[in-house]
């Protein structure tokens, strides 16, 4: 029989949750607010910001002062890009792990993750240096390369966590049965593992669109993603807010819409394996 | 002998092409009000130089100097124009960093550059930017609050006549302060502004053995009054007020007098977004009975070109389209006079038209006022008003501007802070290697 939930407990459980969830959009929702304000009334206090007209003054500016579209297409490419090119080089890692661990595995698994340790300006130079020397400043080959590197120990490590899920006996029954290694991964691992390759894609989807210190480093005029756009409205005399805002609003849009529509599929592949 | 004429043609058309093929530069710069207008008058120099085409890279201040300071390090190549400042100017061209601009056309006319401002951008007779804008400090006052306080604006006010007037203006309950001024840390910030404060109490940064001075009575004279003025007749929540935050209260027309930037200026009277458009005046920015130098300081938004470029022709031939008297005319003419870029050039100054600008005079005034390699009323070994151009400035000065933001929020005593900001420097200048 399964357990009731009281009434007075689903509600509490409904209003932390609504809380939780309110505090963490909130800034999302200010910065939205905001690019709705003349620049005069963002800068004010709340109160203020929350009576004073609302205008699309800000978008306007923004629309004629910067090539959006262009940023957009950048920001698609690398984001996109890397995250193939890093599901590509991370499956058959992934797969090597799970189910032919050797005796050192775990250890390179650490030291894949302990890469991210270090502070990403502490190889900016040496980086910058292999891209002014190969031509990749600016470009957005160099941009997809240099994102999938830094999210691949990520990428790694969840598609690793999702096929320890996979009993290894199907892929043993499929290898009797004849398939080779790379029919193997590609007809039988890959379709059983979609919800967390799925899920994989989006995360890091989202974070190779907001990464922002590699981005705005080692572009200039062509390769520059959203978060340049957003970089350039941010003034040191003059005010800025309702622009900015209307800017930032203008860069997150496109994955705030991606991730509504698949959040089922990010939700079941983050949980994938949750309950067994 | 047909083969070889078709091929003679075929090798004449690619070389026309290749020719007629614009070379494509690379701006960087900052989101300042004139940068934006360059910006929408471009069709003027692709007009005249139909060869160069121009791509803009427009990133926050701070932003735009740790990118380009990466890539003029490396020599990445990244950019063929860069937008900097006073400060960068002595320490990167003594680098060796810039390209000396002393062969500009003859047009470009070097001698009309206001004085204190083509020196603070020489270097051993090398001229390795061009301003674009330049500015200094001074005060903008509500002229009907100080007709209401039965006083009047002298043009070089002391620091006592401040102090009385601020009281008279405020009116707390009216949400009117009667002065504003810069509290949020930073070295562009508070620290800029105190700074050229303290050289009007006497004060100086080092010694000339580069020892700091925070620990010296002019200092102390310097964040007392700044305090004073501030606790008793300010905006709440001044700490966090930088010159964005002052200009939106300036504009809404909460603050009585606001020393700053002569920039802000054309904000501050422009009617489309102030309140108080016609009832500003300005004046220099003060000085303690008794000593010459005033709180004003000088600072010059320049187009520099970085050593490292390929195209420094056609970087050359921006930089004289976008600096030289030619421009001026052309911002006036589609923008009114109002809009140009001020502070650099002294035809603009004669210019009966842009004479009518109401903070015309007071900024060229203030301008003249400043002197970057004589800053303070004691000698000094370093160059600049508001800054010490040094390397490390920034992070001391940020670090020190914290002190005097707690200071102010009233976490931390004047004393304490002045404490902490001696050890501070103390303690970095000894690890850069001062005064060994």
């Amino acid at each position: 029989m399964a357990r009731s939930i009281s009434t007075s407990r689903a509600t509490v459980t409904g209003v932390v949750a609504w809380t939780v969830g309110f505090l963490v959009f909130f800034p999302i929702l200010w910065i939205v607010i905001l690019s709705f304000k003349a620049e005069g009334d963002a800068i004010g206090t709340p109160w203020h910001i929350l009576t004073s007209p609302w205008i699309t003054e800000a978008y306007v500016t923004v629309q004629e002062r910067s090539d959006y579209f262009k940023h957009f297409m950048n920001s698609v490419v690398i984001s996109v890009g890397s995250t193939l090119l890093g599901l590509l080089i991370a499956i058959p890692a992934a797969w090597a792990m799970a189910f032919a661990p050797g005796k050192r595995t775990k250890d390179v698994l650490m030291w894949m993750l302990s890469t991210k340790m270090m502070p990403a300006a502490g190889v900016l130079v040496p980086i910058y240096l292999i891209f002014r020397d190969f031509g990749l400043l600016d470009t957005r080959t160099g941009l997809v390369a240099v994102i999938m590197l830094v999210n691949l120990p990520i990428i790694v490590w969840m598609l690793y966590t999702y096929f320890r899920e996979i009993p290894g006996e199907i892929l043993e029954a499929a290898r009797m049965d004849g398939a080779s290694l790379r029919e193997e991964i590609v007809y039988i691992l890959t379709p059983m593992a979609i919800p967390g390759i799925a899920s994989t894609l989006l995360l890091n989807i989202i974070l190779a669109w907001n990464e922002a210190f590699w981005t705005l480093r080692l572009t200039a005029a062509k390769a520059a993603p959203l978060t340049a756009f957003i970089a350039s409205y941010s003034s040191p005399e003059g005010l800025f807010y309702a622009k900015l805002s209307a800017a930032s609003t203008m860069a997150i849009a496109p994955i705030l819409v991606m991730g509504w529509f698949s959040q089922k599929q990010l939700v079941r592949g983050l949980t994938f394996g949750a309950v067994k | 002998m047909k083969l070889k004429a078709m091929l003679l043609a075929a090798s004449s058309v690619f070389a026309l092409a290749l020719n007629a093929q614009a070379e494509t530069i690379t701006v960087a710069t900052v989101n300042n009000g004139d940068m934006i207008r360059m910006q929408g008058l471009m069709d003027d120099f692709k007009a005249k130089h139909p060869d160069i085409d121009v791509e803009w890279v427009t990133l926050e201040e701070n932003e735009l100097r740790q990118r380009v300071t990466t890539d003029i390090a490396t020599k990445g190549g990244q950019f063929d124009v860069l937008t900097i400042g006073t400060y960068e100017v002595p320490i990167w061209g003594s680098k060796g960093w810039l390209v000396s601009l002393n062969d500009l056309p003859a047009e470009y006319d070097a001698d009309d550059l206001l004085p204190a401002i083509r020196e603070g951008l020489t270097v051993d007779g090398n001229l390795y930017a061009s301003p674009f804008y330049g500015e200094s400090s001074m005060i903008m006052y509500r002229t009907d609050l100080m007709e209401k306080a039965g006083l009047t604006m002298p043009d070089a006010p002391d620091w006592s006549f401040i102090k009385e007037a601020a009281a008279k203006m405020t009116d707390k309950d009216n949400e009117v302060y009667g002065i504003c001024l810069r509290g949020k840390a930073g070295w562009g910030e508070n620290a800029a502004f105190l700074t050229a404060m303290s050289n009007s109490f006497g004060a100086r940064w080092f010694d000339m053995d580069w020892r700091p001075q925070f620990d010296q009575q002019p200092w102390k004279d310097t964040l007392n009054y700044y305090l004073d003025l501030m606790n008793n007749y300010g905006p709440p929540g001044a700490s966090n007020n930088g010159f964005n935050e002052n200009l939106a209260l300036f504009q809404q027309g909460k603050c009585g007098m606001w020393i700053d930037a002569t920039v802000a200026a054309s904000f501050v009277t422009n009617p489309k977004d102030s309140k108080v458009a016609d009832k500003v005046g300005f004046a220099l920015a003060p000085n303690r009975e008794g000593i010459e130098k005033r709180a004003n300081w000088l600072w010059a938004w320049s187009l520099a070109i970085p050593a490292g470029t390929k195209k420094a022709d056609a970087a050359k031939t921006f930089i004289d389209w976008a600096t030289n008297k030619d421009y001026l005319a052309l911002v006036a003419s589609k923008e009114g006079w109002a809009n140009v870029p001020p502070g650099t050039r002294k035809s603009l100054y004669a210019n009966p038209e842009y004479a009518k600008v109401p903070f015309a005079k007071m900024t060229l005034e203030s301008m003249n006022l400043a002197d970057p390699k004589h800053p303070t009323v004691d000698p000094v070994p370093y160059v600049g008003v508001q800054f010490v151009a040094i390397p490390e400035f920034q992070g001391i000065a940020t670090a020190i501007g914290q002190q005097f933001s707690a200071a102010l929020a009233g976490s931390t005593s004047a004393d304490d802070a002045l404490a902490a900001a001696q050890q501070i420097a103390t303690r970095e200048m000894k690890r850069a290697g001062y005064g060994k």
